[in-house]
């Protein structure tokens, strides 16, 4: 065993840590935020009085629905990511595709990832936990679609920063969804964040599906002005995406950046 | 016969170095052109720009007609592109890459089409190994037999027979001047490999340094330089003996 060899290679990886923010990101970004999620949790579950809510249904719906936002996210941008890796790239964008297109592929990718995961979960939720995700019942619907769509504006900005920054940014398309996730109430109210989250968390539209799955499981009715925030600040996401992902595809056709994504 | 790629004054800088410096030519229907240079030379910039991956610092390029830029879709369609150096899906089978590119181009009869070129370019046995188990040279024919599946009018073959061995290069060379004269595609080659292009080729358009320093059929450029064959001529440009460049260009 080489001692300078080991060396050779810590140093080889360290050479990139050093000036790769997504990597340096990683190291932190897990446990901070896992704190965050699971201390913000704690303190709402010692503060409140859960008299008449089942908690098992509440964290087994908001478990449910993260996958969702999590699963729309990830089937855009590791359907990019696929042909990058494959360097399949400039065989996909010389053929008539519109980026539009490929978009629209991504977004009936994640319908289908949806279906087969509420699916799935669903079922293990009901046998296991005697968890009925159909209780919630018309309401999952604008929920689900919401998801969705939140879940795919943020995949499609996630291609634009791997196009504008390369592979190297590539591991933010498996974490920066958790960056919502603290101030997205997935496991408390929003009344739990701190005052100065509690008003990020109003501007994210997974915050008002998250109080209105929580306000279903309780019994109680999802107010329609919830719904209508939800849908109006995803249209603000989803144009801000796309004005983002096509300023993007544009430079990186003006600096030729799409050939050098592996 | 009408020019099916038109290229003007067409410019590419990336930062403060010229890729390309507003070089204009026309390629005619159902011609091979060849694009030699040196490595750095500008010719893969100039196929990227071709097939709109890398917009132009300036310039405009006209294909079958119509301005890339405005047309793309429609442009792009009846274009076709195949290089060694462009990957497709290794997890996918020889025949699901082909049915996908094939889908991305509309092709009707689809099926049929694939058979088809797969017998061409005898690829027809490995139709269900995964794209992963092939050798270098059967992705090279995979890529060309991609490159038909539109019955492209334009064709651009980036070191298309690279890595093949000297029977499936040959037979590929064939195939493609078989494929010319039949349904009269034209075709714009590179390739470091100038017993090649003087054997397939009506046009060699030189570039160095992202300009155009000779145009000539390979006969007329071999005899104007007073060299044996098109390899010497290509050394000669490519070291800089300015003396021996074309004035006129």
């Amino acid at each position: 065993m080489k001692l300078h060899r080991i060396n050779a290679l810590l140093i080889r990886h360290l050479y990139m840590y050093r000036r790769s923010l997504p990597r340096i990101m990683d190291i932190f970004y897990w446990p901070v935020m896992e704190l965050l999620v699971w201390g913000f949790l704690s303190a709402y579950l010692t503060n409140s009085n859960l008299g008449g809510i089942n908690i098992v249904s509440v964290l087994l719906g908001a478990l449910i629905f993260w996958d969702i936002l999590s699963q729309s996210q990830k089937s855009v941008s590791v359907a990019f990511l696929e042909d990058v890796w494959e360097r399949n790239l400039l065989n996909i964008f010389v053929t008539p595709l519109r980026p539009s297109e490929f978009l629209i592929s991504t977004a009936i990718l994640g319908i289908i990832r949806i279906a087969l995961v509420s699916l799935v979960m669903g079922l293990l939720a009901f046998f296991f936990y005697s968890f009925n995700l159909f209780q919630l019942g018309f309401a999952l619907l604008p929920f689900f679609l919401n998801l969705l769509i939140f879940g795919w504006a943020i995949g499609v900005v996630i291609i634009g920063i791997i196009m504008r920054y390369g592979t190297q940014a590539q591991i933010l398309a498996f974490g920066v969804i958790f960056l919502v996730q603290p101030v997205s109430a997935v496991f408390y109210p929003v009344s739990a964040l701190p005052y100065g989250l509690q008003i990020v968390s109003r501007l994210l539209p997974s915050s008002y599906v998250f109080e209105g799955m929580r306000t279903v499981i309780a019994g109680g009715e999802v107010l329609s002005s919830n719904l209508l925030m939800a849908f109006l600040t995803n249209t603000a996401y989803v144009v801000l995406s796309l004005l983002f992902f096509y300023g993007m595809f544009a430079r990186a056709k003006r600096r030729g950046l799409l050939l050098k994504l592996e | 016969m009408s020019a099916i790629i038109e290229v003007k004054n067409l410019r590419k800088e990336f930062g403060r170095a010229v890729a390309v410096d507003g070089i204009s030519f026309g390629i005619e229907e159902g011609s091979i052109t060849a694009l030699l240079g040196p490595n750095g030379a500008g010719k893969t910039t100039t196929i990227q720009m071709l097939l709109d991956i890398i917009t132009p610092t300036s310039g405009e390029i006209y294909l079958l007609g119509k301005l890339l830029r405005s047309h793309r879709e429609e442009i792009l369609a009846q274009v076709n592109f195949s290089s060694p150096y462009v990957s497709m899906p290794n997890n996918l089978t020889v025949w699901e890459n082909l049915a996908t590119f094939g889908r991305l181009y509309g092709v009707r009869n689809l099926k049929k089409k694939i058979y088809q070129l797969a017998e061409m370019f005898e690829i027809s046995d490995l139709m269900k190994k995964w794209t992963s188990s092939l050798s270098t040279g059967q992705v090279t024919r995979l890529n060309l037999a991609k490159a038909f599946l539109n019955d492209p009018k334009v064709l651009l073959l980036d070191e298309a027979t690279a890595s093949l061995d000297p029977d499936i290069a040959d037979k590929t060379r064939k195939l493609l001047s078989r494929m010319q004269k039949e349904r009269g595609i034209t075709i714009l080659y590179t390739s470091h490999n100038m017993a090649e292009i003087e054997e397939l080729c009506d046009r060699v358009i030189f570039l160095q340094k992202g300009r155009i320093v000779d145009d000539a059929r390979p006969a007329d450029m071999i005899s104007k330089y007073g060299r044996k064959d098109l390899n010497e001529v290509f050394l000669h440009i490519a070291r800089g003996d300015n003396e021996s460049l074309n004035p006129n260009i």
